[in-house]
């Protein structure tokens, strides 16, 4: 676990670059149980103004969190989590998707030893997720 | 959307046991590296009962909250025209393997916004103790005619 004494507002925690392929795309949605079909036919995405399949919003929401559980060391440290939904990811058939997360550190609670980490999630140079922020407790 | 769905009280869900395959499946699914959420003998050494599921795994149990939101047949929701806007999970304590989970659905708000409703869904989950283990909140905004 992090040491809270030695975090300052605007460290970088963590960075990550994560590959989204349509199989990931497939894989979310039977662990989650969300089948839309704009996560995997082109023909359905583009028949509702898509630009082709895009990805969960809650596939991005839990990968931009994953750079942060491995800084905590425990999932367990992330008592709250929210996020924006801005923009989809659009994920190309043969190329896929890069999505770019950055965890800085926007506030701290030093009563509760409780980091406030935003994330900021970048596909194709814009940001697809608005007031993404993680709460994690560092307190013993 | 209707109006008066704000404030309706919904029936607890039936129980979710939390699988350890399903957690390590979710995991997978967010590209989860964390050995607590794999591997029990790592969760177990740092205090868990078992498996530490991902943070955003309460929305598989606030997906049949959502199912009952958009099941009542006076809500005024027409599910191709709603987009996810805003999500949220507030933890009491962690979910792990083993947990039997229950959830139950309160309509904080419904706005119009121009053409536009947002409905605000919060899901209030707990174990089979009664007491609380996460809140899930979504904001799911249903696109009116441009």
């Amino acid at each position: 676990m992090p040491d809270f004494d030695t975090l300052t507002i605007g460290d970088v925690v963590a960075e990550r670059t994560t590959e989204l392929t349509r199989d990931t795309l497939v894989r979310y949605a039977g662990a989650s149980g969300d089948f839309n079909p704009i996560h995997y036919r082109d023909d359905i995405a583009t028949a509702v103004g898509l630009p082709g399949v895009i990805a969960h919003g809650m596939l991005t929401m839990g990968l931009a969190v994953q750079p942060v559980v491995d800084w905590a060391g425990d999932p367990s440290l992330v008592t709250d989590y929210q996020v924006r939904f801005t923009r989809p990811v659009v994920v190309d058939p043969q190329t896929g998707a890069t999505v770019t997360i950055v965890a800085k550190v926007g506030q701290l609670d030093a009563e509760a030893s409780v980091a406030h980490i935003d994330l900021t999630v970048t596909f194709d140079d814009a940001t697809v997720l608005g007031k993404a922020q993680v709460r994690v407790s560092l307190g013993r | 959307m209707n109006p008066e769905l704000q404030g309706r009280a919904f029936a607890p869900t039936s129980p979710y046991l939390v699988g350890r395959e399903k957690v390590r499946e979710f995991a997978r699914a967010v590209l989860a590296t964390n050995p607590l959420s794999f591997d029990v003998e790592a969760a177990r050494k740092a205090g868990h009962a078992d498996l530490v599921a991902p943070p955003t795994f309460p929305i598989v149990v606030q997906e049949q909250t959502l199912a009952q939101l958009l099941a009542e047949p006076d809500s005024g929701i027409d599910f191709s025209r709603v987009v996810h806007g805003d999500q949220r999970f507030t933890y009491s304590r962690p979910i792990v393997a083993g947990d039997e989970l229950t959830a139950t659905l309160a309509v904080t708000s419904v706005k119009s916004l121009g053409a536009h409703s947002m409905v605000t869904a919060e899901s209030t989950i707990v174990g089979a103790d009664g007491e609380h283990v996460v809140t899930a909140t979504s904001t799911l905004v249903v696109r009116g005619d441009e």
